[in-house]
């Protein structure tokens, strides 16, 4: 194995195992650079040992576990069409709420069904399970964060429909979840106003790592110091490629972007026909 | 705490490649943009390698500069954090170096 750039073992299985089922742009690794390989080799002919301590090159992410747990989970839902999104964001800012509010409005129109990760209580999973949407609840223990493998029982547990959407209410954090790779389509980071327009520069890892930014509560707005504009250009300094929508889980106020960005992300998802935000027209 | 179960799994790497031999050190690269901070993971690495054979073993955490290219100015600097903005105003910058986060080598007796 190559040890210099990893273009041995491991890496060949994970890029593998995306191969199987999808068709997206891999991370080609081309090889043509030259490195000096580390003579390797086993006990296959005699001279004498000196058993002197010996380094072993490694040279593998610190995350490659993970990481190859997430490209095996992110491969199974490509095969099935499944699209799983990956909502973030610090204990309290409405996940749940968005979620449960989400799965009311739209319907029978969405099939989805949600991974709800938690420290402890089945509190999240019950409030979702009360809109009758199928849920299953990780509780996480001492664990602050989601990693791959716990989502791969989730989804044996949860054995979504092919075409559905699966959302994963990650453990309410801001730190430790944007580094782990689920294997989700997107990342979606919530922030509610009344936590303050400095998260960004606060929590920079978590914003770099979104696709969508959610700032919710936006029926607050009046009542706090919130510059939502100081915000978008915070986020953006990070993250220049994310995009943004301003809502209220609660008054439904701004949800149609939220739909429509739903809607837009779809491609794959053969359940979503026609524009979800028609569902909230009157 | 995203670091102990990155130091766990540190851990069963280094298992993985040693099975039940002596392990005397650890070497890791731990670049600053990459979310990990040293400290807490020497911190977690006593808890996560008892009673294993990586037990008393050596932590070497290797901290390289993290290194950012301007696209616009083509010039090269060292970013104080994620905030990547480039002397000359520009934020289209790409991250050579920093975001490391590799088990390089482990010694053993």
């Amino acid at each position: 194995m190559c040890t210099t750039c990893g273009c041995g073992d491991e890496t060949n299985v994970r890029v593998s195992t995306l191969q199987e089922s999808s068709s997206a742009p891999l991370p080609v690794h081309p090889h043509d650079h030259s490195h000096g390989h580390t003579h390797d080799h086993g006990p296959d002919h005699e001279h004498p040992h000196v058993h002197n301590p010996e380094t072993i090159p490694l040279e593998q992410s610190l995350l490659a576990k993970n990481e190859l747990l997430a490209a095996r989970n992110r491969g199974w839902l490509e095969g099935r069409g499944i699209r799983a999104l990956n909502v973030m964001s610090s204990p309290g800012a409405g996940k749940t709420t968005l979620l449960v509010r989400t799965l009311a409005d739209l319907g029978e129109r969405l099939q989805a069904g949600v991974v709800e990760g938690d420290q402890e209580t089945s509190l999240d999973a019950d409030r979702i399970r009360a809109v009758g949407r199928p849920v299953v609840q990780i509780n996480t223990g001492a664990g602050c964060h989601l990693d791959a493998d716990m989502l791969r029982r989730g989804l044996d547990a949860l054995d979504p429909g092919t075409g559905s959407t699966v959302f994963i209410e990650n453990v309410g954090n801001l730190v430790c979840p944007a580094l782990f790779d689920l294997g989700e389509a997107a990342k979606v980071v919530v922030v509610s106003v009344t936590e303050g327009d400095d998260k960004p520069q606060k929590y920079p890892h978590m914003f770099r790592a979104a696709d969508l930014v959610i700032i919710n509560k936006s029926d607050l707005l009046p009542y706090v110091d919130f510059d939502v504009d100081g915000f978008r250009r915070r986020a953006r300094q990070l993250n220049p490629r994310t995009d943004f929508l301003v809502l209220s889980a609660t008054t439904g106020d701004g949800l149609a972007g939220w739909y429509d960005w739903l809607g837009g992300t779809s491609s794959r998802s053969a359940t979503l026909t026609g524009s979800l935000t028609d569902t909230l027209s009157p | 705490m995203h670091e102990l179960s990155i130091t766990q799994s540190l851990v069963e790497a280094v298992l993985d490649r040693t099975g039940e031999r002596k392990v005397i050190a650890v070497n890791v690269q731990v670049g600053p943009l990459s979310g990990v901070l040293p400290d807490a993971m020497r911190f977690c690495f006593d808890v996560a390698s008892a009673g294993t054979p990586l037990d008393g073993a050596q932590l070497m955490i290797d901290e390289p500069r993290g290194l950012a290219r301007c696209r616009n100015c083509h010039d090269e600097f060292e970013p104080a954090d994620l905030i990547l903005l480039c002397p000359c105003g520009s934020a289209d910058v790409e991250i050579l170096s920093g975001r490391e986060l590799m088990l390089m080598s482990v010694e053993v007796a």
